[in-house]
């Protein structure tokens, strides 16, 4: 049986830091998976997700929310950030979880289109689940990846995983 | 290269059903822990609400989560008991027709709180029985390594014969 599953690259902090990168990812799989689990160094701080370092307004995303009182949809365009944690953010005590699948993520033909999973939960004070399609307006080869808080840094414990997954 | 989504145990229901999907001694040696559950239940009812607990234990546990059954889609930030991982069919809902369930838990060793995420979805091509998808992040506030999940079912029923769950390790080296 093939080996289709394989860890490329992980981090878990030894410090708090306010970016994570994947970088000089390879092209060989077909899919990539990144698991990213973790906590900030203050409460309310947004998780945002950056592909090859592109800055030029280029990311769009579609979400289902829901924070336990009301469930919502929204849309954002022209991002040069993807938020992960659109509505409610991570905290210092509680971790929370974001599985993104990049599909055909090295192909040079067509856009990049992501599926994403956030939770945060924070028991008396709120939280939040969340779907959400992100697409990068862009045919380049996925090569890099970054995890960036909108403010403050994770916190040391917090780890991000990058997966690659390869067809038959 | 490692291959690092490995699976740990399957349980399959046999013919007098089971109230308990139970994965004991589960090994530390994995960095996140993913369950896929097959699923129905002898609720005389169309579907069941079902639940996970950690280390036998169902207290401290939090979730919120999104749903939809064909309507505008809601969300809650509870369920009773603790630990709500979405429905599953009940005996009145369309013969043959099983849930899906995919449970994520990262870091299970780690002594922060817990975090999981649940993916559920049921369907029965039967437009008369309320059925529902839904997404759930889920909190277990405690610090110990989860080393033993259980899957239960509301007001104490059964899985049925053909459930079935497997328990993935995934190792991120």
């Amino acid at each position: 049986m093939a080996i289709t599953y394989e860890p490329i690259a992980t981090t878990t902090l030894s410090t708090a830091t306010a970016t994570v990168t994947f970088s000089s990812i390879s092209g060989s799989y077909t899919d990539l998976v990144l698991v990213a689990n973790g906590r900030t160094s203050a409460d309310g701080i947004y998780v945002n997700l950056r592909l090859n370092n592109d800055t030029t307004n280029t990311l769009s995303a579609t979400r289902l929310l829901g924070n336990g009182s009301s469930a919502s949809s929204s849309r954002a365009t022209a991002q040069n950030l993807l938020s992960l944690t659109p509505n409610t953010a991570w905290d210092t005590t509680n971790p929370g979880t974001i599985i993104v699948q990049i599909q055909n993520y090295s192909n040079t033909t067509t856009n990049k289109t992501m599926l994403v999973r956030g939770n945060i939960e924070r028991p008396g004070v709120g939280g939040e689940v969340s779907a959400i399609v992100g697409m990068w307006a862009s045919t380049a080869a996925v090569n890099r990846v970054d995890f960036i808080t909108g403010s403050s840094t994770f916190l040391a414990g917090s780890t991000f995983t990058l997966y690659g997954i390869k067809a038959a | 290269m490692a291959n690092t989504y490995e699976a740990i145990a399957t349980v399959t229901v046999g013919s007098g059903g089971a109230a308990n999907i139970d994965f004991q001694s589960i090994p530390a040696t994995y960095t996140d822990l993913v369950i896929k559950l097959s699923s129905r239940t002898d609720r005389v009812a169309t579907n069941a609400d079902c639940f996970i607990k950690f280390n036998n234990d169902a207290s401290n546990l939090t979730l919120k989560k999104l749903y939809g059954a064909g309507g505008a889609a809601s969300t809650g930030s509870s369920s009773s008991p603790a630990g709500g991982i979405g429905t599953s069919n009940g005996s009145t809902n369309t013969t043959s027709a099983f849930a899906n369930t995919e449970i994520y838990i990262p870091n299970y060793t780690s002594s922060n709180n817990k975090s999981y995420s649940v993916d559920a979805v049921q369907e029965s091509n039967d437009a008369s029985a309320p059925i529902y998808a839904t997404l759930i992040g889920g909190l277990w506030s405690n610090s110990s390594a989860i080393n033993r999940v259980t899957l239960y079912i509301e007001e104490s029923k059964n899985w049925v014969q053909y459930s079935t769950a497997t328990l993935y390790g995934i190792k991120n080296s």
